[in-house]
């Protein structure tokens, strides 16, 4: 266990190198000129020049990138060309934002999702089971956008129970804070509930006819323990799995369910970025990204292994 | 069948229906056997006759859609009219289960001894040390080595006979009455089958379990059988002492059987016979012998004629309108 987790570890920082090229060479391939962009309309070449020195921008593109290595070991990646902050700075602020939203959104996503895709495979061909498809078709077919303007409109205008915009940190008050994110994280967590309900499904009905739950019933287990600590616990693989997977999904659902609710999120800080060409935040907000889309995948191997003991001497069994 | 008593299990007149896609399949047509306390009886048949069907009925472990008539009385009780949960309590500990394929029977995701404390935990309210203790108890009883610490391995860990000795050890672990061997060698190296059976014939000795016995393998059923049932889709079609059966078969489907079976003595004879054709899949129950349009006995009265399973001129119940007659040893061919 312990090789593997350091192999896996040595596999993520080279990704995660691999990362900051492609970040750094895909910034410089997009069109437009940042000094120009930054010195305006009208600027004379002796000042976009003067912008280009300042910013390394005239150096060759190997010593760019080695700079920009260097300061983001040293933890910086800069200052916004809009706002002229520091980009690590105004990740920081916006970060927890969306990580709160994506850590709510997930659990209503899997809480909903294994929940009822358990019960459909359980209770096979009945109202519960087409009660559980129609959630989930629904789930899948509405669009995020979609859906949040009508919460919006049902449960802030109509019944105002709950804000229709604004972020508390659950670290300051966590009742405000639940009550902020409640609505956004149900929009963004049905679609993936939906995705989670029929991979949970599928798995479960093929888990429920393995010998192991007919051993498991044969030794005179109740129907919980058979369905929940044999057949679920083989069918958590493939929920894992799915939820690794679409976690990225999640990411980029985030951005539009962030603008809908006014949430001062990453998303939000994404999409202005690209607007205005801020170089050295893209190449912040797209590391970082990156940096979640690793630490995500590493994270759900190691849940394998924890999962299923098969998986454990790293690949070497089966 | 045994004098002396009522029997530990009495099956009577056990009809299985399943509703499938293609229409109904009627699996069990009405068998009748019994297993006394502390005997093995094996219930022989190719796959397909309803054999494992009528095992896992006795305890309500069929699906859904599956319809089950007859009477199973265990230790003087109707199985069939007891709930849901009376049979949970009766699974695990006083009828428990080995089936084939010990792979995929044990949960590739829990340890060994996770799985036998399960059991325990169940049946007995054991936990703790107190249920890891019995744990190593019955590992070692069923004859793993290091029985402390294969219960923290997982089944993959494990070789097959290992595996398979864990299922027993974990079929064992509340001392059943009647222990359900499904096929228990099949899947295992010729080898490895030696040694399950003895500890199968051990255990159950020493414990008092009765057993019952599911294979199609003769050679498994001399070696342990006290008695031995015969199925032929469905129906039970001739029932005997091992030795009886071996020695004077009376339906033409069990001689089959024994023919099939490879045998040192009769090689001149040159290849294996083996019975044309196939068992019959049937929806409903034909008014006729289901073996008959694979028997060379067979004659217009097989076709049109339901035979019952009466004393045959070998003295024990066969179901064949032409029975063999017994052949004095030697005289055979």
């Amino acid at each position: 266990m312990g090789r593997y987790l350091l192999r896996r570890l040595v596999e993520s920082a080279v990704t995660l190198v691999l990362a900051t090229m492609v970040v750094f060479l895909g910034v410089r391939a997009l069109p437009g000129d940042p000094a120009r962009t930054l010195a305006g309309e009208e600027a004379d070449p002796v000042a976009i020049d003067e912008i280009r020195r300042q910013y390394g921008l005239d150096q060759p593109v190997p010593v760019q990138y080695y700079r920009y290595l260097e300061n983001l070991a040293r933890g910086e990646m800069g200052d916004s060309l809009r706002t002229g902050l520091p980009v690590t700075e105004t990740i920081r602020d916006a970060l927890p934002v969306t990580l709160q939203l994506a850590v709510f959104s997930l659990a209503v996503a899997v809480l909903i999702g294994i929940g009822t895709g358990v019960v459909a495979a359980v209770r096979r061909r009945g109202p519960a089971e087409w009660g559980a498809n129609t959630v989930a078709l629904l789930g899948l077919s509405i669009p995020n956008f979609w859906l949040g303007l009508m919460a919006i409109l049902v449960f802030a205008i109509a019944f105002p129970v709950l804000p229709a915009s604004g972020f508390v940190s659950v670290f300051e008050n966590p009742v405000e804070s639940f009550r902020h994110l409640l609505m956004p994280s149900l929009v963004l967590g049905t679609g993936l509930a939906a995705v989670v309900m029929r991979q949970t499904r599928s798995a479960m009905l093929e888990s429920l006819s393995a010998d192991y739950v007919r051993t498991a019933r044969a030794k005179g287990l109740s129907g919980a323990q058979v369905v929940l600590s044999h057949a679920l616990r083989n069918s958590l693989i493939v929920v894992v799995t799915i939820v690794g997977l679409q976690l990225g999904g999640l990411i980029s659902g985030a951005v539009v369910t962030e603008q809908i609710f006014v949430l001062p999120g990453f998303g939000k800080l994404t999409i202005d970025a690209v607007f205005t060409r801020d170089y050295p935040m893209i190449q912040g907000v797209v590391l970082v990204t990156a940096a979640a889309y690793i630490g995500i995948n590493l994270l759900v191997d190691m849940l394998y292994s924890v999962i299923d003991p098969r998986i454990r001497v790293g690949g070497a069994a089966l | 069948m045994r004098p002396g008593g009522e029997p530990l299990l009495a099956v009577r007149d056990l009809t299985v229906r399943f509703r499938t896609e293609d229409g109904p399949v009627l699996a069990v047509d009405g068998a009748s056997f019994e297993v006394a306390g502390q005997e093995t009886v094996a219930l022989v048949g190719e796959s397909g006759c309803g054999k494992s069907v009528t095992a896992m009925a006795l305890t309500g472990l069929l699906p859904p859609n599956a319809t089950v008539s007859g009477e199973v009385r265990f230790g003087g009780d109707n199985l069939q009219q007891r709930s849901r949960s009376a049979l949970r309590a009766i699974r695990g500990r006083e009828i428990a289960y080995v089936f084939q394929e010990p792979m995929t029977s044990l949960n590739p995701v829990l340890t060994i001894g996770r799985q036998i404390a399960e059991v325990l935990h169940r049946h007995q309210r054991l936990r703790g040390a107190p249920a890891r203790r019995r744990a190593v108890e019955l590992l070692d009883l069923v004859g793993i080595p290091l029985p402390a610490r294969r219960l923290r391995e997982y089944p993959h860990q494990l070789s097959g006979g290992m595996r398979q000795r864990a299922m027993i050890a974990m079929a064992l672990a509340c001392t059943p009455k009647l222990l359900v061997a499904d096929e228990p060698t099949t899947a295992l190296d010729v080898t490895v089958q030696a040694g399950i059976l003895d500890v199968l014939r051990t255990l159950s000795a020493e414990t008092g379990t009765a057993v019952l016995l599911i294979t199609h393998d003769l050679g498994v059923v001399a070696d342990i059988a006290d008695r031995v049932v015969v199925m032929y889709a469905g129906r039970v079609i001739e029932e005997a002492d091992v030795d009886d059966l071996f020695a004077r078969p009376g339906h033409p489907y069990t001689r089959g059987l024994l023919d099939a079976v490879p045998n040192p003595a009769r090689r001149s004879d040159g290849s294996l016979r083996e019975i044309p054709g196939r068992v019959p899949v049937l929806a409903s129950s034909p008014d006729a012998c289901t073996f008959a349009d694979r028997c060379s006995r067979a004659d217009s009265t097989c076709r049109v004629h339901r035979p019952e399973l009466v004393p045959g001129p070998a003295g024990h119940p066969v179901r064949c309108w032409h029975p063999l007659a017994p052949v004095v040893a030697g005289e055979r061919r």
